[in-house]
């Protein structure tokens, strides 16, 4: 289907000359699921870019479901948004506090603090993308019972903008500015014009915490904050005791702002130990109701499964575990950096090597050996939203073709099995970090790289030095002193505008920004340099996606990584919890409503 | 045992907690890695984010620079904070004290409650039908590591018969005989696994101090003299064999602050073992070198209290 023809169609559905639900089913005639649809006609202003997701809890009151338990095989160490770092405080933080909307598992937004979601038609999206108009839900109050108010919304922008404060938060706040209308709304501006907007006070980094607690504490008193402990927010529930890198306990919040929620008595966040056992204490034992990020085997799951306690809950995400080329030479010392700017790989910058170890990469066998429903095969980078996710690629598993490639590129096998063209051999050295399932795979890569005479060596890393961003070490990932090496990334939200960022010229990690560039594949492009301006300036969101499917395609045509599996969030919930879980925001997106059925 | 003694000891501490804290403190800062694991995975958290992070936590510093930083706040009372959870780390080892006293501290007690009698039982006729179960028990018992023992007791009384909570929780909402139930009921199998672990060892170790003294000639005087056997057992021998083993105990004091990391681990108990072991994985130097300087402090504290202990109950090695 062309693009005029999805616009005639959408242009005829805002006429009405078309039913939402026919656009919906020819579009998924021709392979496009109904969610992406429904975000074409949102977009194009049909209707508001809202959650349609409904909701699990049926209670018709606030309050009576009793306490849930949930189990995180991380401990939860400070419950303030603006810190957190990694989700398993996020989560905790979202116990307490809400950001203005929350991401729902298709990539929609829901209103959480928000009035309304923000659209063209409403006029809370300005139409030269540079500003954002949020409508405040009226009425809500704090936990100490001071209403919620544009100021704690324009406070947050000045306290995780500070950088003093060193919040974590910070890279959704720096680059804007944010203005109080009146008492309830607030206009977010940007330096240029923006079409992912939705970042700001938005999912789990959005969350908003209140000026009248914290405005004595900006900057570099931030540390010292009581409030930091002891949360007071806009949420479902209130702190009744917090222990750093244990137990978070909430009770309910009897005056929260939704009417008949939440629904249950009181929450108990129990945090530590490992993600097998945590997977043993919802599915087979029940003693808790809910695990998060369950990376065990699939086959332990569902061994655990049988238990009939609970089951595995699969949510989309995006997080792509991929094999990485260095375009470089690891092995050369220029100015005192390995894989210098100043050199090239000696084998890897040969398209035939780099299509033959594309075909060497058996995903399908990887799949269903390793990582089951936890890791599904891919041939794109970008793989969801749906909406994103390119159809112009493929993978396969050929370890003939790979051969013939080889050999007609002139790299002959020598003696000793390994192929060679003048001095330079197909040798290379693999490295990813400490991990079960990455080391099997690192086997089952190198297992047919030997059937076509390219000899890997094979190195691990512990994950708390290869994911460090400390340089005086050698091992990091962005460091890449490898030939190949294979981690898991992804964008984060819903959207990979900023994560393709990773491919461009400028951000080359070098020891001159001390690797702190996010491009560690040293890959230059100006074509994927121009598509990804182009997309990112790109306020029309149907030529926006076709333009963030071109950036995916360049970068798996051209082997910069060889995509493996994309990694789906993994629960585990207790067979008689209903809830919903989202892969773009935190796991407590839809607290509120989470039930008992 | 003169005050001069005392003053000695405590000065001689000194110049060695200093050397252990050099160490410590070099050993830690040298070690790869930083606590920002997630966030450099995170496309969304510019690099200079990061960056201006480790400048506030001042891990940019020269090493010599940061040791000095630490040992004069550490003088003046200040431990410094958690880079993770940003509390400060005599807050979060206090925290995790009452836990890690009453889990540990209990097994210690159950240790000492069983291998001292078995121990000198099975000394009491060695080679004996008693003696040589009890000596197998103790080899099973202290061959088996404790994250299998702990597993297994998981594996039958968690999952196989469902009687006991597989996970400890540190806060218990029930209130006056039901809280002390829910206690013991979640800290059988830690204290269990813990307890036989330390107490087949030191049923051996009773068991050989016990020998030694019951061949000794006094015994013999002793029960030539026409005293029964129960009381040379008790009066004679137990409180002469005890000796090298009191100091033993003592010794081995400071594991009761110091946690045990494996089983910790396993039954996810809030003590202080657990809170080494996490921080080492994040990183988080501040309250590794909290935790461990806090540790050496009571090695060379109770290493003392076992001087004093020993020139106390046997006279003759007293310092003069």
């Amino acid at each position: 289907m062309k693009e005029q023809d999805l616009r005639t169609m959408i242009e005829d559905v805002r006429a009405g000359r078309m039913a939402r639900r026919a656009f919906i089913r020819r579009l998924a005639a021709v392979g496009i699921a109904a969610p992406t649809a429904t975000m074409l006609l949102s977009h194009a202003g049909v209707a508001q870019v809202a959650s349609t997701i409904p909701t699990t809890s049926r209670a018709t009151k606030r309050g009576g479901g009793g306490a849930v338990k949930v189990l995180w095989w991380q401990a939860p160490t400070l419950p303030n948004p603006h810190f957190a770092v990694g989700t398993t405080n996020q989560d905790a933080s979202r116990i307490f506090y809400e950001p203005l909307a929350a991401w729902d598992a298709d990539g929609n937004l829901k209103p959480i603090l928000a009035a309304e979601i923000p659209t063209r038609e409403n006029g809370g999206v300005a139409a030269d993308g540079l500003s954002v108009t949020w409508k405040l839900k009226q009425g809500v109050k704090w936990h100490d019972g001071r209403p919620f108010t544009a100021d704690d919304v324009v406070f947050n922008w000045q306290y995780a903008s500070d950088p003093a404060t060193a919040a974590v938060t910070a890279g959704s706040y720096k680059d804007i500015k944010c203005e109080k209308i009146n008492d309830y709304s607030v206009k977010v501006i940007f330096d240029k014009p923006n079409p992912f907007w939705a970042d700001a006070f938005v999912g789990a980094t959005g969350q908003i915490i209140p000026k009248h607690m914290f405005q004595d504490f900006m900057g570099t008193k931030s540390r010292e904050a009581p409030t930091n402990l002891r949360p007071v927010g806009t949420g479902p529930y209130k702190i009744r005791d917090f222990r750093p890198g244990d137990t978070v306990l909430a009770d309910i919040n009897m005056d929260y702002h939704v009417p008949n929620r939440p629904y249950f008595d009181s929450i108990e966040m129990k945090g530590g130990g490992d993600a097998v056992s945590a997977a043993r204490a919802v599915l087979q034992t029940g003693e808790y109701d809910f695990a998060w990020n369950l990376q065990v085997q699939d086959d332990v799951l569902q061994r655990l499964e049988r238990g009939g306690k609970g089951r595995v809950q699969i949510s989309e995400g995006a997080g792509c575990e991929h094999l990485a080329l260095n375009n470089t030479d690891p092995w050369t010392e220029v100015d005192g950096e390995r894989s210098s700017m100043k050199t090239k790989h000696p084998s890897l910058t040969d398209p035939a090597v780099r299509q033959a170890l594309a075909l060497l990469v058996d995903r399908k066998s990887i799949q269903d050996h390793i990582y089951g429903r936890t890791g599904i095969a891919t041939s794109n980078w970008v793989n969801n939203p749906p909406r994103f996710r390119s159809p112009n690629t493929s993978y396969e598993f050929n370890v003939d073709k790979a051969n013939a490639l080889l050999d007609r590129a002139g790299w002959a096998r020598g003696a000793d099995g390994i192929r060679a063209k003048g001095n330079v051999k197909l040798k290379y050295v693999y490295q990813t970090s400490i991990n079960q399932p990455r080391q099997q795979t690192q086997a089952i890569v190198k297992q047919a790289c030997g059937r076509a005479g390219i000899d890997i060596e094979i190195k691990s890393v512990v994950a708390s030095v290869y994911f460090s961003s400390d340089f005086a070490n050698p091992d990091t990932f962005p460091k890449f002193y490898t030939d190949l090496q294979m981690y898991n990334t992804g964008p984060g939200r819903p959207d990979p505008g900023v994560w393709l960022q990773m491919f461009l010229s400028h951000e080359v990690a070098t020891r001159e920004n001390k690797w702190q560039g996010r491009n560690v594949n040293r890959w230059i492009s100006k074509e994927f340099d121009d598509t990804h301006a182009a997309a990112e300036a790109e306020l029309d969101p149907v030529k926006r996606v076709a333009l963030l499917i071109k950036c995916n395609d360049l970068v798996v045509n051209n082997q910069v990584v060889i995509p493996i599996v994309y990694r789906p969030g993994v629960s585990g919930v207790s067979s008689r919890l209903k809830v919903n879980i989202s892969g773009w925001d935190s796991n407590f997106y839809d607290l509120a409503d989470w039930f008992i059925a | 045992m003169s005050s001069a003694f005392f003053l000695r000891r405590f000065l001689l501490a000194i110049p060695s907690l200093l050397g252990i804290s050099v160490v410590l403190f070099t050993v830690l800062a040298l070690a790869p890695g930083d606590p920002f694991e997630e966030l450099t995975l995170n496309p969304n958290i510019p690099p200079e984010v990061r960056l201006q992070l480790r400048a506030s936590l001042g891990l940019d510093d020269p090493i010599y620079l940061r040791y000095f930083h630490w040992l004069f706040a550490m003088l003046k009372g200040d431990w410094g904070f958690s880079f993770v959870s940003r509390i400060d780390v005599d807050q979060l080892i206090l925290q995790r004290v009452p836990t890690t006293v009453a889990v540990i501290g209990t097994s210690q007690v159950i240790a000492i409650l069983i291998a001292v009698p078995i121990g000198v039982l099975a000394a009491a006729r060695p080679y004996s039908l008693f003696d040589q179960i009890a000596n197998t028990l103790a080899f099973v018992g202290f061959s088996l590591p404790t994250f299998f023992t702990g597993l297994l007791l998981i594996l039958v009384f968690s999952i196989q018969l469902d009687w006991l909570p597989m996970v400890y929780q540190s806060t218990v909402r029930e209130t006056g005989w039901e809280w002390w139930w829910v206690h013991i009921k979640q800290s059988i199998m830690p204290i269990m696994v813990l307890g036989l672990f330390q107490g087949a060892s030191l049923v051996r170790y009773v068991r050989s101090s016990v020998l030694d003294v019951i061949k000794l000639d006094y015994v013999v005087t002793a029960r030539s003299k026409g005293i029964g056997n129960r009381r040379v057992l008790v009066k004679h021998v137990v409180r002469n064999a005890l000796i090298p083993v009191v100091t033993l105990v003592a010794l081995q004091m400071p594991i009761v602050f110091g946690g045990a990391i494996v089983t910790e681990q396993i039954f996810r108990v809030p003590g202080i073992g657990s809170l080494l072991i996490t921080s080492i994985l994040a990183n988080d130097t501040p309250v590794v070198m909290g935790v461990t300087f806090v540790f050496a402090c009571l090695v060379v504290l109770f290493n003392l209290i076992a001087d004093i202990l020993y020139g106390w109950l046997d006279p003759r090695i007293s310092f003069r």
